[in-house]
């Protein structure tokens, strides 16, 4: 590996001696001999198994459950509806002040997505589990479902999640997270060209190897150890104690090892019934996604709707960007609320544009709730620009990555939701990247600096 | 429910077992033996991470019924290193990085000795073909194909 210590050198102690030398995994070992312990590779005595019933329906009222069949089936234990739930309305980030609660654990009187849990069962095998839940009885009102973006925010679409109110979550700034920097108007009128692009994303699975899962067991003290492959341990900790009304110190999380998460595994969703169910059971329980409730109950990235309007100079520069961002959250906030504001903060993109206007709207559907994948509210904006800039680049006849030289964010430049620009590199990476492609840009980009203002 | 007498060996060691009635192999090695090497990522044949060799055999645990192992000879990733002394697709893996989240490794490992057992100096394309059956959702695929044929590399180098 070649590693070009000529940037940002007075900045450096030391001569990263470590960099660009193989050091072993420390887990490599575990997971080439087959001793990596992951949740479901441990096993109780007298351990049992949870299914969930879900909901057949996108958007439906519920009139009546009847467990009373599924309750007399050989094997089962217990069965869990939503009045066994202490606290049965959570949401994630109530953790950090970002409410309202808007999510049932197990149904109570509506389902508002085809997957929603409404009733969970408790039995001696996972076949039995499985028997048995498709014994209990659900009577619903089917409601008229609100399936995309334009839908929700359709003048009199039906309300997704009456803990809203309306399909869209309400910030503090309003319907939307917004940043407002210089004046769009007087930079879309001194502009040479104006281009006016949509762009949309379907939901992507993270589809890990390893599905969703955990493994309560009540302990002698009085206390529940859950093996679990979550991302997030202290949500998981925290909203637990929540919904269960349990002190904290009664929940022995245990975790680290993750078959593969993506993002995908950061939602409170089995552990907290999972430790129910043992807490009334006084056993062990076992609740893992089968391969159909990862792909289709697991949270995915969400959709996303942007519209992207650039001013733009013949000399290239970029005077004035105007971006509206939808983000479907599905059903429920889970940490889609953030994610939207994270897109506000993150357009532009790394380009410096003196006049930027952005709304990012977080909108509920009828549809899974998305939550966090890689990057998410910044990875769809970022494909979307990037397209842009392209289309921007051909617009005015320029190659495409001096285009992006001449709108590059240095060190010093003010980004439009007022962070100060340290650190950027963007010049010297893209340099790099025009050398390693032979890719042939004019000289004076190469003499560019992200510390300076000399040459352009 | 029935239960069927089974007896094979895993890993070189006898092993007898009732099982029920149309239990696979992956849950009787996971569940009564206490195997774990073999994960079970789909349960419907899809990713391969539960890939066990059977009679030599790389066979799909999750789609094994047990009791048409009678009499078998079971070879798992758990039983791959001898001695404390690590297989050479072991070392192998840990030294070209083929290893991220660790789920999908046993599984590979076994798809790769199966190759290596039947065609000690593969072709890239045959490796690739090797383990198009099994699934590195965090797509580390090159470091992958690098180890087995690194590893195809070093057996050829300590037989001759």
């Amino acid at each position: 590996m070649e590693l070009r210590k000529t940037y940002f050198a007075d900045e450096r102690k030391d001569d990263l001696h470590e960099i660009g030398q193989p050091r072993p995994r420390s887990d490599a070992l575990g997971h080439v001999t087959g001793k990596t312990a992951f949740f479901a590779d441990r096993s109780f005595p007298g351990m049992l198994h949870l299914k969930m019933v879900r909901s057949p329906h996108h958007h439906a009222r519920i009139r009546s459950i009847d467990t009373s069949a599924a309750q007399k089936h050989p094997g089962v234990v217990r069965i869990l509806t939503a009045k066994d739930v202490p606290h049965n309305l959570y949401t994630i980030l109530i953790l950090i002040q970002v409410g309202p609660e808007d999510e049932h654990v197990l149904a109570e009187d509506k389902v508002r997505w085809k997957g929603e849990a409404v009733v969970a069962v408790l039995a001696e095998t996972e076949r039995a589990a499985q028997e048995a839940a498709a014994k209990v009885e659900v009577d619903y009102e089917v409601l008229d479902p609100v399936l995309s973006i334009d839908a929700a925010l359709a003048p009199g679409a039906p309300i997704v999640n009456e803990h809203h109110g309306r399909n869209y979550y309400l910030y503090d700034s309003g319907e939307a997270r917004k940043v407002r920097f210089g004046d769009v108007e007087a930079g879309f009128a001194a502009a040479d060209h104006i281009l006016e692009q949509s762009y949309a994303s379907a939901p992507i699975e993270h589809a890990p190897t390893e599905t969703t899962g955990c493994i309560v067991v009540p302990e002698g003290s009085g206390r529940f150890t859950c093996y679990t492959n979550t991302q997030a341990m202290f949500f998981t900790l925290d909203n637990t104690s929540i919904i269960l009304q349990m002190p904290g110190q009664q929940l022995h999380m245990v975790g680290g090892t993750v078959g593969g998460g993506f993002g995908g595994k950061v939602d409170v969703i089995v552990e907290p019934i999972a430790i129910l169910g043992a807490k009334l059971t006084g056993r062990p329980v076992s609740f893992v996604y089968s391969r159909e409730e990862e792909m289709q109950i697991s949270s995915p990235r969400a959709a996303e709707k942007l519209v992207i309007k650039d001013g733009v100079m013949k000399d290239g520069r970029i005077v004035a960007r105007h971006v509206k961002a939808y983000i479907d959250a599905g059903a429920y906030s889970r940490h889609s609320p953030y994610g939207a504001q994270k897109s506000a903060a993150h357009f532009p993109g790394p380009y410096t544009i003196p006049n930027v206007w952005v709304d990012s709207h977080c909108v509920y559907t009828n549809r899974t709730p998305s939550s966090a994948m890689r990057g998410f509210g910044v990875t769809i904006g970022d494909f979307a620009l990037e397209v842009q800039m392209d289309k921007l680049a051909r617009l005015i006849g320029m190659d495409p990555l001096e285009f992006r030289f001449v709108n590059a964010y240095r060190d010093g430049d003010m980004k439009a939701h007022r962070q100060p620009t340290e650190g950027a590199a963007l010049v010297e990476c893209m340099q790099e990247a025009a050398r390693a492609a032979n890719w042939p840009i004019d000289e004076r980009f190469m003499a560019m600096s992200s510390r300076t203002r000399e040459g352009l | 429910m029935a239960k069927v007498p089974v007896q094979f060996t895993l890993n070189g060691s006898e092993k007898a077992e009732f099982v029920e009635s149309g239990a696979t192999l992956l849950d009787v090695l996971r569940d009564k033996i206490g195997d774990t090497s073999p994960k079970a990522g789909c349960r419907q044949g899809t990713c391969g991470s539960c890939s066990v060799i059977v009679d030599g055999e790389l066979r799909l645990s999750c789609l094994t019924l047990a009791e048409t192992c009678e009499g078998a000879s079971i070879v798992t990733t758990a039983g791959l290193a001898e001695g404390g002394v690590l297989h050479p697709l072991q070392r192998a893996f840990m030294d070209a990085f083929a290893t991220q989240c660790g789920f999908c490794t046993p599984g590979m490992i076994m798809a790769a000795k199966a190759l290596l057992d039947r065609n000690p100096d593969p072709s890239r394309d045959e490796v690739v073909e090797a383990i198009a059956g099994n699934i590195c959702r965090c797509t580390g695929y090159e470091p992958i194909i690098e180890a087995v044929l690194s590893a195809a590399r070093s057996n050829s180098i300590s037989a001759a």
